[in-house]
C-alpha cells in the first residue's frame, strides 16, 4: 500500500512544480504581451548560428560584422564599452584558439586593428593635448567628442552607442537586421518630415502625418538614420557575397556578440549545469523512494 | 509537540559545548529530529526551497557588491563591468536577477499553499504575520534592486512608485511631497536616490534572515500544518525531520534549481525588460512603464482605482488583506480539502491575481473585448483592461473581507478525518469533524 501511496505523491509533486513553472511562464508571457504593444511591424523570421541552447559565433562572421561596424556604423555610432582587446578574446571575432595563452591585450590582431586609430590623450610631459595611436586596451574609438557634436552631425537626432544595443531591443538581432533592411517607401497619404525616413519596423506615432482613417496608420515610424546598407557597401574579405542581406547579417551577429561575449560561455556551462543537476536530481528521487518506503502516509 | 530533547552528545568536545551553548542541541532539534507531519505533499517544500533563494540572493549579491558602483553616472556601466570583465560576472549577475524572480515565484507558491491549507489558522496567526512581513521587506528589497542597475525602466520605476507617496498630498496637503522628497533625498530621483536605494537593498535582506529565524522559531511551537488540516494526535502522525524531509525537500530543491538554471543559461533576460539595457535618461520618458511581473497584480490595483490615493491605499490594503487574514476567516475546518464550496472561491481567487497580473503589464485603455468603433478615431472601443481589473480587484477584496468571514458561518463541509493516520473511512465512516477544528489542542 505505501508504495502506491508514495507513487501518487511522487506524482503530485511533480504536478505541483509543473503548476508553478507554467504560472511563471504565464506571468512572462503577460510582460511579454505588454512590451509588445507598439505599432511597429514584428522582426522578420532570421535564423542566426547562436540561437538556442547549443548555438555558437560563427568566427568569421563576426569578422566580416566588425568590418561593417568599422567601415559603416561607426562613422555615426560609437561602441563605448568595447576596447580593441575585447576583439581578440575567448570566442570573439579575432580570438586565436591556435594561441590560447596570449592575452587579449597582446593578440596581434588587436594591436593591429588599434593601431589605425588615433584617439585623444595627454602629453605627460607638456600636459598637451594629443592624438596618438590607440593600444589594444583602449575603448572603441568614439565618432564624435561628445552628445552635442553628435546631434549636430546627424540633423538632431543622437545615434545611440552600439554597444548593448542587441539586448536593448525587443527582437534583439532580428530586430536590426529587419530594420537596416526595411527601409521602403512611405506609403502614400504619409508625410515624411525632413531628414526623417520611413521604416516599418521602427516603433514611433505617424499619425499626426498620416492623411487616411485614424485606424489605418501604418506600421512602423520615422528614423533618423537614412538606409545604410546596400550592395557592394562593404567589400568582405572571404569569398561572401556582399549583398546587403550578408551585411545586415554580419552585423546583426558582431552586435549580439559584443552585446553579450559571453553568451556561447553561458550556454556551454548551462548545459553542464543541466546534466549535473538531472542527475543528481534523480539519484535524490531513489533516495527519497528508499527512505520513505516504509512510511504509510 | 517539540516535547524533549533528544539530542546526546556523542564527542567530549560537544559535551563541554552543550553545557556552555546548546547551539548543536538546537540545531539538531530543529533540524534533524524535529517531528514533522508524515503526509505533507510537495507544496509543503517551498519553504525549504525559500531558504535556499535567500542564500542565493545574499551570497550573490555580496560578490555584486563588491564590484558595482552605486553612483548615477556609474553604476550602470558599473553592471556591464561586471558582466563584460569580472571572472563569472555574467554568472553572479544573471543568478541575482533570475534569483528574485525565482524568489517571488516560490513566495507565491507558498503563500497560496497557505491560503489553500488553512495554515494561517490558530495556533500559526505569529508564524503567518511573520510570513506576511518577510513577503513585505521582500518586495521592498527588490524594488529598490531593481533600481540599482540604473537602466530606464530602473529609475522610471522609482519615479513611479516613489510619487505614489505624493498622494497623501490630497490628505494634509504638503506631506505627501514632503514625503517623496525625503525618500528622494533631494527634488528628484537622482544620485541621492540611488545611494540609499543600495544602503537599503544591502541592509534588508539580513533583516528578512532575522524574520527568517523567528519565523521558523514560531513554526516549531506548534509544528507544521499539513495537507489534512488535523492537528498531530500521536507519534503515529509524525516522522523526524531528517531524514524523511531533508531528502524530499532536497529533491524539490533539485527541481527548482532546474527551472532555475534555465532562465540563468539560457533565457537570463526572458523575465526582464529591454527598456533597462538603457541607461536611465530623466529626459526620454519610455513609452511603457512596466513593473516587474511580480508587482504587477498590485500595479492592477493601483490603477484601478480612478482616485490616486484611494488607488495607492488599495494597493497597500491587498497586502494588508494578508496580514488581517487569520482574523477574517470563521471556518472551523483548517483544510479546503474539506471545504467543497470554499476551495471554489480559492481557485477563483488564485485566478482573479493572475488575471490582475496580466492586466498589471497591459495599457489600462487597451481593449480586452471590443465591441464597437470609436466615432472619431476609429479606435475599437469596448470592455477595456482598467474595467477587468475593477472586477477582478473587487473579487479579490471580496475574497477576504466577504467570503471568508460569510462562508465559514454557513458552509457544509466534508468529514475530516480524526486523525493524519486515520484516512476517512470511505462511507458512513465514523469519522468526525470535531479533530479539524483550528482550536488551540491539547499537546500531543
Ligand atoms: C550617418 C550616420 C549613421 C550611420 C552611418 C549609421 N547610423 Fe544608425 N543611427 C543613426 C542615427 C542618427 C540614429 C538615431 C535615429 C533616431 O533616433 O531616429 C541611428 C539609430 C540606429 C539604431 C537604433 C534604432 C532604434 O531602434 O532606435 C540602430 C540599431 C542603428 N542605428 C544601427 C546602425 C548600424 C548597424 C549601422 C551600420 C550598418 C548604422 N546604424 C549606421 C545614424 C547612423
Ligand atoms: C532578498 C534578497 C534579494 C533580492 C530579492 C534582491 C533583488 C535584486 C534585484 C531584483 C536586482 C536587480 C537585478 C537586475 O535586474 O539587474 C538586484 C540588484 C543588485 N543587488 Fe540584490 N537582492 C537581494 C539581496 C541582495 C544582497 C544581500 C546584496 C548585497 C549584499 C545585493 C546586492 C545587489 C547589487 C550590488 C545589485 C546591482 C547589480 C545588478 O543590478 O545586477 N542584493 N537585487
Amino acid at each position: 500500500m505505501s508504495s502506491s501511496i508514495l507513487g501518487r505523491s511522487g506524482f503530485h509533486g511533480l504536478r505541483a512544480l509543473a503548476v508553478a513553472a507554467l504560472a511563471l511562464g504565464v506571468a512572462a508571457l503577460g510582460t511579454g504581451v505588454a512590451q509588445a504593444k507598439t505599432n511597429a511591424k514584428e522582426p522578420q523570421e532570421v535564423s542566426f548560428s547562436f540561437e538556442g541552447p547549443f548555438g555558437r559565433f560563427d568566427q568569421a562572421e563576426l569578422q566580416r560584422g566588425f568590418k561593417v561596424y568599422a567601415e559603416v556604423c561607426s562613422a555615426c555610432h560609437s561602441m563605448n564599452l568595447l576596447s580593441y582587446r575585447d576583439l581578440a578574446q575567448p570566442g570573439g571575432p579575432f580570438w586565436d584558439p591556435k594561441h590560447p595563452n596570449i592575452s587579449p591585450a597582446e593578440s596581434p590582431y588587436a594591436k593591429a586593428i588599434a593601431a589605425q586609430y588615433k584617439v585623444p590623450d595627454i602629453d605627460p610631459d607638456t600636459g598637451d593635448v594629443i592624438q596618438r595611436p590607440a593600444t589594444a586596451a583602449d575603448r572603441f574609438k568614439a565618432p564624435f567628442a561628445n552628445e552635442a557634436a553628435a546631434r549636430a552631425a546627424n540633423g538632431g537626432a543622437l545615434p545611440p552607442d552600439l554597444s548593448v544595443i542587441a539586448r536593448a531591443r525587443e527582437g534583439g538581432p532580428a530586430y536590426i537586421y529587419s530594420l537596416l533592411l526595411g527601409y521602403e517607401e512611405a506609403p502614400a497619404g504619409m508625410t515624411v518630415p525632413d531628414g526623417k525616413y520611413y521604416n516599418p519596423y521602427m516603433a514611433g506615432d505617424m499619425s499626426s502625418y498620416w492623411k487616411g482613417a485614424k485606424d489605418k496608420v501604418p506600421e512602423g515610424g520615422f528614423i533618423a538614420m537614412a538606409r545604410q546598407l546596400v550592395d557592394d557597401r562593404v567589400q568582405f574579405d572571404d569569398k561572401t557575397p556582399s549583398t546587403a542581406a550578408n551585411e545586415a547579417h554580419a552585423v546583426a551577429t558582431f552586435l549580439a556578440w559584443a552585446a553579450d561575449p559571453h553568451q556561447v560561455e553561458r550556454k556551454q556551462t548551462g548545459i553542464a549545469v543541466m546534466l549535473f543537476l538531472l542527475v543528481f536530481t534523480l539519484l535524490t528521487y531513489l533516495s527519497y523512494r528508499q527512505i520513505w518506503r516504509n512510511v504509510s502516509h | 509537540m517539540s516535547g524533549h530533547s533528544k539530542y546526546e552528545p556523542k564527542t567530549g568536545f560537544e559535551r563541554w559545548l552543550d553545557v556552555r551553548l546548546p547551539i548543536v542541541r538546537m540545531a539538531y532539534d530543529t533540524a534533524i529530529d524535529f517531528p514533522t507531519p508524515k503526509n505533507l505533499n510537495y507544496w509543503w517544500t517551498f519553504g525549504g526551497i525559500l531558504a535556499v533563494c535567500l542564500v542565493i540572493q545574499i551570497v550573490t549579491g555580496v560578490v555584486l557588491a563588491m564590484h558595482y558602483v552605486a553612483n548615477a553616472g556609474l553604476a550602470f556601466n558599473s553592471v556591464e563591468h561586471i558582466m563584460r570583465d569580472v571572472n563569472h560576472g555574467w554568472m553572479i549577475r544573471y543568478i541575482h536577477a533570475n534569483g528574485a524572480s525565482m524568489f517571488f515565484l516560490a513566495v507565491y507558491v507558498h503563500i497560496a499553499r497557505g491560503l489553500y491549507y488553512g495554515s494561517y489558522k490558530a495556533p500559526r496567526e505569529i508564524l503567518w504575520l511573520l510570513g506576511c512581513v518577510i513577503y513585505l521587506l521582500m518586495m521592498a528589497t527588490a524594488f529598490m534592486g531593481y533600481v540599482l542597475p540604473w537602466g530606464q525602466m530602473s529609475y522610471y520605476g522609482a519615479v513611479v512608485i516613489t510619487n505614489l507617496f505624493s498622494a497623501f498630498d490630497n490628505v494634509i496637503p504638503g506631506v505627501g511631497t514632503a514625503i517623496t522628497t525625503w525618500l528622494w533625498g533631494g527634488f528628484a530621483v537622482d544620485n541621492a536616490t540611488l545611494n540609499r536605494f543600495f544602503s537599503l537593498h544591502y541592509l534588508l535582506p539580513f533583516m528578512i534572515a532575522g524574520v527568517v529565524g523567528l519565523h521558523i522559531w514560531a513554526l516549531h511551537v506548534p509544528g507544521n500544518n499539513n495537507p489534512v488540516g488535523v492537528d498531530v494526535k500521536s507519534k503515529e502522525d509524525t516522522v523526524p525531520f531528517h531524514p524523511y524531509y531533508t531528502v524530499k525537500d532536497g529533491f524539490a530543491i533539485l527541481v527548482f534549481l532546474l527551472l532555475f538554471s534555465w532562465f540563468v543559461f539560457f533565457a537570463p533576460e526572458a523575465l526582464g525588460h529591454a527598456d533597462n539595457q538603457v541607461m536611465a535618461n530623466p529626459l526620454a520618458t519610455p513609452s511603457h512603464i512596466v513593473p516587474e511581473w511580480y508587482f504587477l497584480p498590485f500595479y492592477a490595483i493601483l490603477r484601478a482605482v480612478p482616485d490616486k490615493l484611494f488607488g495607492v491605499l488599495g494597493m497597500f490594503g491587498a497586502i494588508a488583506m494578508l496580514f488581517a487574514l487569520p482574523w477574517l476567516d470563521t471556518s472551523k475546518v483548517r483544510s479546503m480539502r474539506y471545504r467543497p464550496t470554499a476551495r471554489w472561491f480559492f481557485f477563483l481567487f488564485i485566478a482573479a491575481t493572475l488575471g490582475l497580473g496580466w492586466c498589471g503589464g497591459k495599457l489600462p485603455d487597451d481593449v480586452v473585448i471590443p465591441i464597437g468603433r470609436d466615432a472619431v478615431t476609429g479606435d475599437p472601443t469596448g470592455f477595456t483592461v482598467v474595467m477587468l481589473s475593477r472586477v477582478l480587484a473587487v473579487y479579490y477584496f471580496a475574497y477576504f473581507i466577504a467570503v471568508l468571514p460569510l462562508l465559514g458561518l454557513f458552509e457544509k463541509t466534508l468529514p475530516v478525518p480524526d486523525t493524519i493516520s486515520t484516512p476517512v473511512l470511505p462511507k458512513g465512516g465514523a469519522a468526525m469533524l470535531s479533530g479539524a477544528t483550528a482550536s488551540p489542542e491539547k499537546k500531543g
